[in-house]
């Protein structure tokens, strides 16, 4: 890998260091006068706080490359402080902070492949997969023949984590929910 | 007007310390080095010496590095010069075209210097590196700690693009002319006390939509300008570009005195279909 960037090289998905700390690029633009300099104007998101800044550059200006890579993982248990994760190829077990795994955790399903984001050979972050199936444990019933999907309710998934879902949905159903955002998708299957 | 058609290689380039040509070989000797032509105006410029009277051609141009919502590294430029004509009233030419292309009905006419003055109250003639700076900082405009703009051209460049185009009212077409003498390129400059280029741009719609000079007509001029040019790129660690030496011979040889424009001519069909970036005006994206 590059440990350096030049502004072409800029593109949505890029990661950065800026400042000492990993920023992926979300937004890029390129502006250029007729007859001056080209300017690149880009957001980024930093990798460690969610926190998105705007920074702008010259035209040939080199930017650092940060040293990110990522591996695919299967989840194994959760310890007290820990959740453990095992590279399914080397064997090698990855022990990461309940703090780092943050909002992940509420898709983790013992046995899921998941990604594993490195920062300088450290863990910084877990990703789940876009979409994960999880059972309702619990919801209120709902009323005979609603399939209106306007009308949401809580329910309770297996992970502990509160999903609005449609009123159709009842205890036992398997529903997609998008880990990004923590929204219903699809009703996967009846109980 | 007589359309023309000119080569696409060259062996020399107007130089120009923002503009990097895609460099390519069309054999294996040293001489083998050719520009892909970033644009047509030599090889125009060389057809006018020659006594051609007016010409345009609807042309291929290449710059390396430019990709985005607006800029493919391979784009069509339609091109045309006037000899005879003063670069305002080819303005008016221009207007015309977009009058018939997209259907406007008026146009303004506004300085470099009276754009800045209004929109950000400094003079662009006089303000310094650390006045634009703290007029762009003040925009959001912020650089790594290392990357900013070093001299007040620079500034001028980072202020107009950030500060200046984006404010303009995007369904008023609106010319602007007479630039700083630093960023002249190869228009005229004027006798006023300080000098100013004679050159224009049109932006409407939120994109530059035109360049165009009253052209310069002395080779001396040009073979200084060109070194330059080439200084700057050299001060930024950029190759240098092989003058055109034909050109600058064809200049010496008498050009007549004319104006030019170079419109962007993916960006009049973006407006003219209502697409929003040029990758929906082209078949397929370089």
């Amino acid at each position: 890998m590059a440990s350096t960037y030049s502004t072409s090289d800029f593109r949505r998905g890029l990661r950065i260091e800026l400042d000492g700390e990993p920023y992926i690029i979300v937004e890029s633009e390129f502006m250029k006068p007729g007859k001056g300099q080209g300017i690149y104007r880009i957001k980024c998101k930093n990798l460690l706080r969610e926190r998105v800044i705007d920074k702008t550059y010259r035209s040939g200006d080199k930017i650092a490359a940060a040293d990110v890579q990522e591996t695919s993982v299967d989840y194994s248990y959760k310890t007290g402080t820990d959740y453990v994760f095992m590279d399914m190829e080397t064997f090698e077990q990855h022990e990461v902070l309940n703090a780092t795994v943050g909002d992940a955790a509420n898709y983790l399903l013992e046995g899921m492949k998941v990604m594993v984001v490195f920062w300088n050979g450290q863990v910084i972050s877990i990703e789940p997969p876009r979409h994960v199936d999880l059972v309702v444990e619990y919801c209120e019933p709902g009323a005979r023949g609603n399939t209106a999907t306007s009308v949401q309710k809580p329910a309770k998934v297996e992970t502990g984590l509160e999903v609005n879902v449609p009123g159709f949905i009842n205890i036992g159903d398997v529903v997609k929910v998008d880990s990004r955002t923590g929204d219903y998708v699809e009703r996967v299957s009846k109980a | 007007m007589l359309e023309v058609e000119t080569p696409l290689l060259g062996r020399g380039l107007v130089v120009d310390a923002h503009i990097d040509p895609i460099v390519c070989t069309v054999g294996s000797v040293d001489e083998a080095q050719r520009y892909l032509l970033p644009s047509p105006e030599a090889p125009m410029k060389r057809l006018l010496a020659a006594g051609s009277g007016p010409i345009f051609q609807i042309a291929k141009a290449f710059r390396q590095g430019e990709t985005g919502r607006l800029h493919q590294p391979e784009f069509t430029m339609l091109e045309w010069y006037r000899p005879g004509l003063d670069y305002r009233e080819l303005m008016d030419e221009v207007g015309t075209l977009m009058q018939a292309l997209l259907g406007i009905e008026t146009w303004v006419k506004r300085t470099h210097t009276s754009i800045f003055q209004d929109i950000l109250g400094v003079d662009p003639q006089t303000a310094t590196a650390n006045e634009l700076a703290d007029i762009a900082r003040i925009a959001g405009v912020t650089f790594s700690a290392d990357a900013g703009p070093a001299d007040r051209d620079a500034w001028l460049d980072v202020v107009f693009a950030t500060c200046v185009e984006p404010r303009l009212d995007p369904t008023v077409p609106t010319f602007i002319h007479d630039f700083p003498a630093s960023q002249a390129a190869l228009a005229t400059l004027s006798g006023e006390d300080p000098p100013v280029a004679q050159r224009f741009e049109l932006i409407y719609g939120g994109m530059e939509l035109c360049n165009g000079y009253r052209e310069l007509l002395d080779a001396p001029a040009h073979a200084q300008r060109f070194d330059a040019e080439n200084a700057r790129r050299e001060a930024m660690h950029k190759p240098r570009i092989t003058p055109d030496a034909a050109l600058i011979a064809a200049i010496d040889h008498g050009l007549p005195p004319c104006a030019g424009v170079a419109v962007g001519f993916d960006r009049v069909v973006m407006l003219a279909c209502g697409a929003a970036t040029i990758d929906d005006v082209v078949a397929f994206s370089a």
